[in-house]
């Protein structure tokens, strides 16, 4: 009886010492490791490119919640007009835009171009977001009305002003694969109400790929590319290709870039650029992005 | 039976003081403060966790660079990807003790000043950082405060020319917890 009173005694003190070496000898660092690991969000993936346009079009990118991003593009003529045009810059045309992100996910924006004195509004959501250890891509979804107010070519035929209205759909996919590499792809369809010919089709269908490689901290090289599907375009018209280079200045981002197309709308420079990129039909652009915070976030 | 008594009592004197030392918060709240004449710049993160054990006066936290929010959202962006590189860098950490715990009696409701040591990693890079602050004991929690100021060139964070007078070169960082027994 005593023995055993004995062992269990040195057996309940052996635990206790046991226990006590356990939670003593367990680093804090240790158990502050394990309580955020238990915690963990899902970490999405920011900054995939750094505005919400690639070059011409559009990125995966959104304004935040609350901020108003004004953006005033220029694209120039043709280097390939020569010194007496200054290499394309005496001639300009300019797209003046104002973007909203009304949500975290859900932006619009509307915007004025001279050439074709075009108005342009969009909408674009995103629908998935990119994740890491988790989702691989994010996914958004734009839609977008240009309405062509340049007067009608032919005012002597009964004309309807929906025949001057455009639209655009598109789905981008884009994927962040290292700090300073992402990629995107656009598969897109631009609808005419009025057909540009009578051989032309209502209903353009292109897929667009690009892509940002990051130079450094501050300066990106951009490239963009639509190819439009045979059968499914305008005729007379190239495939639109940019090449650009984003940099950043703490509230602006500056977007140098060339390119052969004209229009800065989709059914501008997906569906109607003309100039032949590698016969130096190439004109220099830029845009430059202002952000203003409309509505402080409240946390 | 003396020897059941002796046993029963030392288990309860073991149970009693193995009740944990340690406290812990998960919404420990830290800001800092960036002030030029041009521009201030303001963030916080309500989502730090922190523990500590007031036997050995062993002080750690735990915060996720993203997790900081700002006025606004393209300071944000700048702060993450820019300065602090969170993707590559995504936590900030503190590792350190209470230099004058014998002044603190956590048994006694009350307000101490304390002081605090220890190693300070923010962007990857360590450094020893000391600050001062208060500790306020009550029944069923302990809340602490501190305010200290770092130096950005101390974590190798850099910032660039064009943008150095809207940035300070120093950073005045507060912290405010409220424990719980773990």
């Amino acid at each position: 009886m005593r023995l055993n009173n004995k062992l269990s005694l040195i057996g309940i003190l052996l635990f206790v010492s046991s226990l006590h070496a356990t939670s003593y000898g367990q680093d804090l660092m240790d158990m502050l490791d394990k309580e955020t690991e238990k915690q963990s969000k899902p970490d999405y993936v920011t900054a995939t490119f750094k505005t919400t346009r690639l070059i011409n079009g559009h990125s995966v990118e959104n304004v935040a919640k609350g901020v108003l991003d004004f953006r005033i593009s220029h694209r120039f003529g043709f280097l390939s007009d020569g010194a007496y045009e200054l290499f394309g810059l005496d001639q300009a045309s300019m797209r003046m835009g104002f973007d909203y992100g009304l949500t975290k996910r859900w932006m619009i924006g509307v915007g004025r171009s001279t050439y074709q004195k075009q108005f342009d509004g969009f909408t674009k959501y995103k629908l998935l977001s990119q994740v890491s250890g988790g989702m691989p891509i994010t996914v958004s979804a734009t839609a977008g009305i240009m309405y062509k107010s340049l007067k009608f070519d032919t005012p002597d035929r009964e004309n309807f002003l929906t025949s001057k209205m455009y639209y655009s759909a598109q789905l981008l996919i884009g994927r962040k694969f290292s700090e300073s590499l992402s990629l995107q792809l656009m598969p897109t369809l631009i609808h005419y109400n009025l057909a540009t010919g009578i051989n032309d089709p209502n209903d353009v269908f292109s897929v667009g790929a690009g892509g940002r490689m990051k130079l450094n901290k501050r300066v990106s090289l951009n490239a963009e590319y639509y190819h439009q599907i045979p059968g499914h375009q305008i005729s007379g018209t190239t495939n639109s290709l940019a090449l650009g280079f984003d940099i950043e200045t703490g509230g602006h981002v500056f977007q140098l870039n060339v390119t052969n197309s004209t229009g800065m709308t989709e059914r501008s420079f997906i569906s109607e650029t003309t100039g032949n990129f590698f016969k130096g039909d190439i004109r220099f652009g830029f845009t430059i992005s202002r952000v203003f915070t409309i509505v402080t976030p409240r946390y | 039976m003396k020897q059941i008594l002796v046993c029963v009592l030392l288990c309860a004197i073991s149970a009693g003081s193995f009740a944990q030392p340690v406290f812990m918060t998960r919404n420990g709240k830290i800001s800092f403060f960036s002030k030029t004449p041009i521009e201030n710049i303001e963030a916080t993160n309500n989502e730090v966790t922190s523990l500590l054990d007031i036997e050995k006066g062993e002080l750690v936290f735990a915060v996720l660079v993203k997790s900081f929010r700002f006025d606004k959202a393209l300071m944000e962006e700048h702060f993450n990807e820019n300065y602090l590189e969170s993707s590559k860098y995504p936590k900030a950490t503190f590792n350190g003790k209470i230099l004058n715990l014998s002044k603190v009696n956590f048994k006694v409701s009350g307000t101490y000043e304390i002081e605090v040591g220890g190693d300070l990693t923010i962007h990857g890079v360590k450094q020893y950082q000391t600050a001062t602050g208060t500790i306020i004991v009550s029944p069923d929690k302990l809340e602490a405060s501190s305010k200290f100021v770092i130096k950005l060139s101390d974590h190798k964070i850099e910032i660039p020319a064009l943008v150095a007078e809207k940035i300070s070169k120093t950073v005045e960082i507060n912290v405010n917890c409220i424990y719980a027994p773990k």
